[in-house]
C-alpha cells in the first residue's frame, strides 16, 4: 500500500504541477489548494500508519548511474513529513487568500503555483529517499523550486537580490553534500545512505569526524547554523509571508532533517560530534536571537528567530548524541525528544507568527515596526494569535514551546547531575546559552508584540483592515489549536518520539527514559490549573470590580494632554539600553544629524543593524574575490583578435601540458637516477 | 501545603516589616505592619480608570500575574515538605512561570502608549533577563550538590556538614535577596519611593493600572517577596521537624525584610546604567557556587 500511495501522490502532484500552465489561473489556483490538500491528507495517513504497523522499505532497480534507489519509510521520516504537511496544509490555505492581492499577476501566480507544488513534494520525497545522487536531484528540485516562489515580487530589486543570495548559498550547500555523497561513493562504491554506515565503521575517526563535518556543512546552511545563517533574514523579508512561514517552518527543518539522518547512519566516536554540534548550537541561539532584537523589520525579526530555535534544536541534538556518546539513557531521551518536538513546535508557531506577520503587511503596507502600532483593535485575530505565538516561541507555559525547552533544560540538568568535568562545563555552558536566549526572546517578543500591536500608530499608513476575513483567519486557528493541545497535553506525543529515539539506541530498555513522560503529563495538568486559575481570578475580579465605577481618560502623560502618538515609547527606544550593552558584539551603522545652531534645520537618528558575521564572512571575502578578479579585467578588451589568442592559448596549453608534464617528469626521474 | 499557607500569610506584612524597618531607622514612628496590606484592600474596593488607548491586554495582566506568581508559590516545597506541586525540574517551571506574568506586565505597559511606562518596561525586561542566569546557575550548583534536580529533593538533601557548604549556603541567600530585589524592582537597583519617572522601573510601568487592578499588581509584590523568602528559608530548614521549622521560617523572612529595609535606608539607587554590572554580578557570584560545588565534590579534573 505504500508504495503505490508514494507513487500516486508523487504523480498526481507532479501531473497537477504540469498541467497548471494550460488552465485559466483561476482553476490553477484551486488545483493547487486540492492538490496539496489531498497529498497531505494521502502523506499523512502514510505517515501515521507508519507509526502504527512499523517502518516499511522498498527498492526501486535505478539505473547504472545511481545504483538501486531505497526508499525507506521510517519514524524520522514519517515525523518529518507530519510536520511539513500540517505547515503546508495551513499554508497553503492561508497563501490561497493571501495571494488574492496579486490576483492581475496571472503568469507569475501560475508559476507560483507550479513550483508550490514541487516545493512540498520534493520535500516529502527527500524524507524518504535514501540513495545519494537521487537525493541530490530531489534537493536541487526542492532549491529550485523555492527560489522561485520567493522571487514571487521580482520586480522589486531587493527580492530578486534575496532571491539570487538563496539561489547561491543553496548551491554552496549543494557542492558541500555532494562532496560528502562522492567521498562515500568512492570509498565504497554505493550511494545508499547505509554505506555511510559501512564506510565510517571502518574509516578513522579523524576521517569520520571530516565526514561528519562535510555533511553538518550542507545541511547546516539550509538550517541556518550560524555561520550559515546569512541567506535566512534576506530571503525571509523578501517571500510573501505563507512562503516565509513555511521556509521557516519547514524548509529549513529539512536540514536539521538530514543532519538527524546522517547522525542516524554515521557510525563515529559520538562525543565529539556531540560537542562540536553542542557549542555550534549554543552560538547559533545567542546570535540569532541577539540580532533579532535589533531588527525593525518584523520578517526579518522573524527571520533571526529561526536562527535561534534552530539553534535550540541543534542545543537538543547535541546532547542526545552526547548521551550516545556517553551512554546516558536520559540525555538521549530529553536531546532527541526536545529536539524532535521543537521541530514540531517551531513549525507551528513560526509559520503563526509569519501569517500574522503577512496581515500586517497587507493592512498596513509596511514591515517597519516602527510605523505601526495599535494594530489589535484593527486585526484583533492576528493580534491575539501573534501574542499566543510570541509566547509560546519565548518558551513559556501555557504553551507549547514550554514542553520542548522544558525537554532540553532537563537533559541539561540531569547531564550535569550525573556527567564528568568536561561535560558539566558543557553543558554549564549550554545551561547559561538556553537561560540568556529564552531571557532575549522575551525582550524581544515584548518589544515586537508591543509595538505593533499596542499603543497607537506612530506613523500613518495603509489602512486595509478588510483583509482580516475568515477564511485567512481559520488557517491560523487550526496551528493555535495545535499549539494548544502540545502545551496542555504533551504527552500525546510519547508514542513516536519514543519510536523515533528507538532508532539511535539499538538496545531499548522498557521503561529507560527517566520518567521524562510521566513529567511531561503534570506539566499538562499544571499548565490547565494555571489556565483554570487564570479565568477564576478574572471572573473574581469582574465580579468584584462591576459594583465600582469604571470610567475611561486620557493615558497619564504628567499632565500633557495634547496627541501622544509621537512620544510614545518606539522599538528603538525600548531596547536602547540592551544595544548599548551589545553594541560591541554587534555592527550597528549610525546616521545621526543633530540640532544645530540657533534655527536648527531637520534632524534625523538612523540606525542600520548589520550582521557582522555576514559583513566579514560574506560581503568582505566577495569584495576582496572582486578586487583579485578585476586585476585581469584587462583580459576582457572587446577585441575579437584577443579572444581568438586566448582560444588558441588555450587549446595550446591543454594539449601541450601533458607533454611537457611528461618531458618534467622525465627530467625528474633522471636527475633522481643520477 | 504549608508551604502556600505560610507564604500567603508572610505575604500579609512583607512590606509592611520593611517599610517599618525604613522608619525606625530614619528616626521616624512609622505606620503599622498591616498597613500596606489595608492600603491594598482600600484598592480593591475602588472604581477604576481605564486609558482609552488600551485594550483587553491592559485588563488581563495584572490578573495572569498574579496567577502565575500563584502557580509558582504551588512548587515551593516547605524543607522537606513538598509544595502542592512537584516534579522533576519544577524550577524551570518556576522561573518560566513568573517570566510569563512580567511578559503580560510589560506588554500591558506598551498598551497604553504611554511615553514613560515604555522605558520602565524596557528596564523591567533588560534586567529580568540579566538576572535569569544566576537563578538558573544557583539552582545548577545545588542540582549538582545534591544530584537531584526537583526544588523538593533538593532541599531535603542538603546538609550542611563542612564548613565550604555553610558557605554556599550563605552566598546563595546573598544571591537570591538581591534576585529578589531586582525583581521587585527594589533598591539598589530601583528606587519604589522615587517620584520621578525617568527615574523609575516598576512603578512607571504600573503608572495607569488603578482600582483592583492595581491592587492586585501590588499584593503580587508582596507575595513575590514572600516567595523568595521561602526558597531562602528553604536553604536552612531541610533537616528540622515542623515544630522548629514554623519559627525558623518566619525568623527568616522577618530577617529578609529587615535586610531589605536596611539596604533600602543605607543605599541609594544605581545609576541606571550601572544596573547591568550590578546585575551580572550576581550571575559571577552563582558562578562561583558552582566551581565552589565542583571542588567540594572533588569533580575538577
Amino acid at each position: 500500500m505504500e508504495k503505490s500511495l508514494f507513487e500516486i501522490t508523487n504523480l498526481i502532484a507532479i501531473l497537477a504541477a504540469v498541467s497548471i500552465p494550460f488552465l485559466k489561473m483561476k482553476r490553477g489556483g484551486i488545483l493547487t489548494l486540492g492538490i496539496i490538500t489531498l497529498t497531505v491528507i494521502a502523506n499523512s495517513v502514510l505517515a501515521l500508519s507508519i507509526f502504527t504497523n512499523g517502518p516499511v522499505e522498498f527498492i526501486y532497480p535505478g539505473s547504472w548511474v545511481t545504483g538501486a534507489v531505497p526508499v525507506r519509510f521510517d519514524y524520522l521520516s514519517a515525523w518529518f513529513i507530519l510536520v511539513t504537511s500540517f505547515t503546508f496544509l495551513t499554508g497553503t490555505w492561508y497563501g490561497a487568500q493571501y495571494m488574492k492581492k496579486y490576483a492581475e499577476q496571472e503568469d507569475n501566480l501560475k508559476l507560483h503555483f507550479t513550483a508550490f507544488i514541487f516545493l512540498y513534494i520534493s520535500l516529502i520525497d527527500l524524507c524518504l529517499v535514501q540513495n545519494g545522487i537521487v537525493f541530490l536531484v530531489i534537493w536541487e528540485v526542492m532549491a529550485l523550486s523555492s527560489f522561485i516562489v520567493i522571487i514571487f515580487e521580482h520586480q522589486k530589486r531587493s527580492t530578486l537580490k534575496a532571491g539570487i543570495n538563496f539561489l547561491i548559498q543553496s548551491h554552496v550547500s549543494i557542492l558541500f553534500l555532494t562532496l560528502a555523497f562522492m567521498w562515500v561513493k568512492t570509498k565504497t562504491g554505493s550511494f545508499d545512505f547505509n554505506a555511510i554506515s559501512v564506510y565510517t565503521s571502518s574509516e578513522t575517526q579523524i576521517g569520520a569526524f571530516a565526514l561528519f563535518i562535510f555533511f553538518f556543512i550542507g545541511f547546516g546552511i539550509k538550517a541556518g547554523f550560524v555561520p550559515f545563517h546569512t541567506w535566512l533574514p534576506l530571503a525571509h523579508p523578501a517571500a510573501p509571508s505563507h512562503v516565509s512561514g513555511i521556509m521557516s517552518g519547514v524548509i529549513i527543518k529539512i536540514g536539521i532533517y538530514g543532519i538527524l539522518r546522517v547522525l542516524m547512519n554515521i557510525k563515529a566516536e559520538m562525543i565529539p560530534i556531540g560537542y562540536f554540534i553542542l557549542f555550534i548550537s549554543v552560538i547559533t541561539g545567542i546570535y540569532g536571537v541577539m540580532l533579532a532584537i535589533i531588527q525593525h523589520n518584523l520578517k526579518k525579526l522573524l527571520a533571526y528567530h529561526s536562527i535561534e530555535n534552530i539553534g535550540i534544536i541543534g542545543i537538543g541534538i547535541g546532547l542526545g548524541v552526547l548521551g550516545l556518546g556517553y551512554n546516558e539513557q536520559i540525555l538521549i531521551w530529553t536531546g532527541f525528544g526536545g529536539a524532535l518536538l521543537h521541530v514540531l513546535n517551531h513549525s507551528l508557531f513560526k509559520s503563526l507568527l509569519f501569517f500574522s506577520a503577512g496581515n500586517v503587511y497587507q493592512a498596513t503596507h509596511t514591515m517597519n515596526i516602527e510605523s505601526l502600532g495599535g494594530l489589535i483593535k484593527k486585526i484583533p485575530h492576528s493580534g491575539y494569535l501573534f501574542l499566543m505565538a510570541s509566547l509560546a516561541i519565548c518558551g513559556l507555559p501555557p504553551f507549547n514551546g514550554f514542553v520542548s525547552e522544558f525537554f532540553i533544560y532537563n537533559g541539561l540538568f540531569h547531564g550535569l547531575v550525573t556527567g564528568n568535568f568536561k561535560l558539566i562545563l558543557s553543558l554549564l555552558f549550554s545551561i547559561l546559552g538556553l537561560v540568556s536566549i529564552g531571557g532575549l526572546a522575551l525582550i524581544c517578543f515584548t518589544k515586537a508584540f508591543g509595538t505593533v500591536f499596542l499603543g497607537t500608530p506612530r506613523k500613518k499608513t495603509a489602512e486595509d483592515f478588510s483583509i482580516e476575513n475568515r477564511q485567512r483567519i481559520w488557517p491560523m486557528y487550526l496551528i493555535a489549536v495545535l499549539i494548544m493541545i502540545i502545551g496542555l497535553f504533551p504527552v500525546i506525543f510519547n508514542k513516536y518520539l519514543s519510536n523515533i529515539i528507538g532508532l539511535y539506541q539499538p538496545v531499548l530498555a522498557g521503561d529507560s527514559n527517566g520518567g521524562i513522560f510521566s513529567q511531561l503529563t503534570v506539566i499538562g495538568w499544571y499548565s490547565l490549573g494555571f489556565l483554570l486559575l487564570v479565568v477564576l481570578i478574572y471572573i473574581t475580579r469582574s465580579i468584584i470590580t462591576e459594583k465600582y465605577k469604571m470610567s475611561q481618560n486620557l493615558t497619564w502623560g504628567c499632565g500633557y494632554i495634547g496627541s501622544g502618538e509621537k512620544m510614545q515609547y518606539t522599538a528603538s527606544s525600548f531596547i536602547r539600553t540592551y544595544r548599548k550593552l551589545a553594541e560591541p558584539l554587534l555592527l550597528i551603522k549610525k546616521e545621526k544629524e543633530d540640532a544645530r545652531g540657533l534655527y536648527p534645520g531637520k534632524i534625523m537618528n538612523k540606525t542600520h543593524a548589520l550582521d557582522k558575521i555576514e559583513f566579514w564572512m560574506i560581503d568582505k571575502t566577495v569584495l576582496m574575490l572582486r578586487k583579485t578578479l578585476n586585476v585581469f579585467v584587462f583580459l576582457q578588451n572587446g577585441n575579437f583578435q584577443a579572444y581568438l589568442l586566448y582560444g588558441i592559448v588555450f587549446i595550446g596549453l591543454a594539449l601541450f601540458f601533458p607533454l611537457i608534464y611528461e618531458k618534467i617528469s622525465m627530467l625528474i626521474n633522471f636527475l633522481n637516477q643520477l | 501545603m504549608i508551604s502556600l499557607i505560610l507564604i500567603v500569610f508572610v505575604s500579609l506584612f512583607f512590606t509592611g516589616l520593611i517599610s517599618r524597618t525604613k522608619s525606625l531607622l530614619s528616626g521616624r514612628k512609622g505606620p503599622g505592619i498591616f498597613q500596606p496590606m489595608r492600603d491594598i484592600f482600600r484598592l480593591w474596593k475602588k472604581g477604576s480608570v481605564y486609558s482609552v488607548t488600551t485594550s483587553f491586554i491592559f485588563q488581563i495582566a495584572p490578573t495572569v500575574y498574579i496567577a502565575s506568581v500563584l502557580m509558582a508559590i504551588l512548587m515551593v516545597p516547605f524543607g522537606n515538605k513538598p509544595g502542592l506541586i512537584s516534579f522533576d525540574g519544577d524550577f524551570i517551571m518556576f522561573a518560566y512561570m513568573l517570566a510569563l506574568g512580567k511578559f503580560l506586565m510589560i506588554i500591558s505597559a506598551f498598551d497604553t502608549g504611554s511615553s514613560f511606562e515604555g522605558m520602565g518596561a524596557s528596564r523591567e525586561a533588560l534586567f529580568s533577563m540579566l538576572v535569569e542566569p544566576a537563578f538558573f546557575v544557583l539552582i545548577g550548583s545545588f542540582a549538582l550538590f545534591t544530584g537531584h534536580t526537583s526544588f523538593l529533593e533538593i532541599f531535603s538533601e542538603l546538609h550542611y556538614g563542612t564548613q565550604i557548604s555553610y558557605l554556599l549556603g550563605g552566598l546563595a541567600s546573598f544571591v537570591l535577596i538581591m534576585i529578589a530585589m531586582v525583581e521587585n524592582s527594589r533598591m539598589p537597583i530601583d528606587d519604589p519611593k522615587t517620584h520621578l519617572e525617568l527615574t523609575m522601573i516598576h512603578e512607571v510601568m504600573v503608572l495607569d493600572n488603578s482600582g483592583f487592578d492595581l491592587g492586585l499588581i501590588m499584593y503580587t509584590t508582596n507575595l513575590k517577596f514572600a516567595m523568595y523568602g521561602a526558597v531562602i528559608a528553604n536553604f536552612f530548614i531541610g533537616m528540622f521537624p515542623l515544630g522548629v521549622s514554623i519559627p525558623m521560617f518566619l525568623i527568616i523572612q522577618a530577617g529578609f525584610a529587615i535586610t531589605v529595609g536596611i539596604i533600602e535606608s543605607f543605599m541609594a539607587r544605581f545609576r541606571m546604567g550601572h544596573n547591568p554590572q550590578f546585575v551580572y554580578i550576581l550571575t559571577s557570584v552563582s558562578l562561583l557556587i558552582f566551581f565552589g560545588v565542583l571542588l567540594v565534590l572533588g569533580k575538577f579534573a
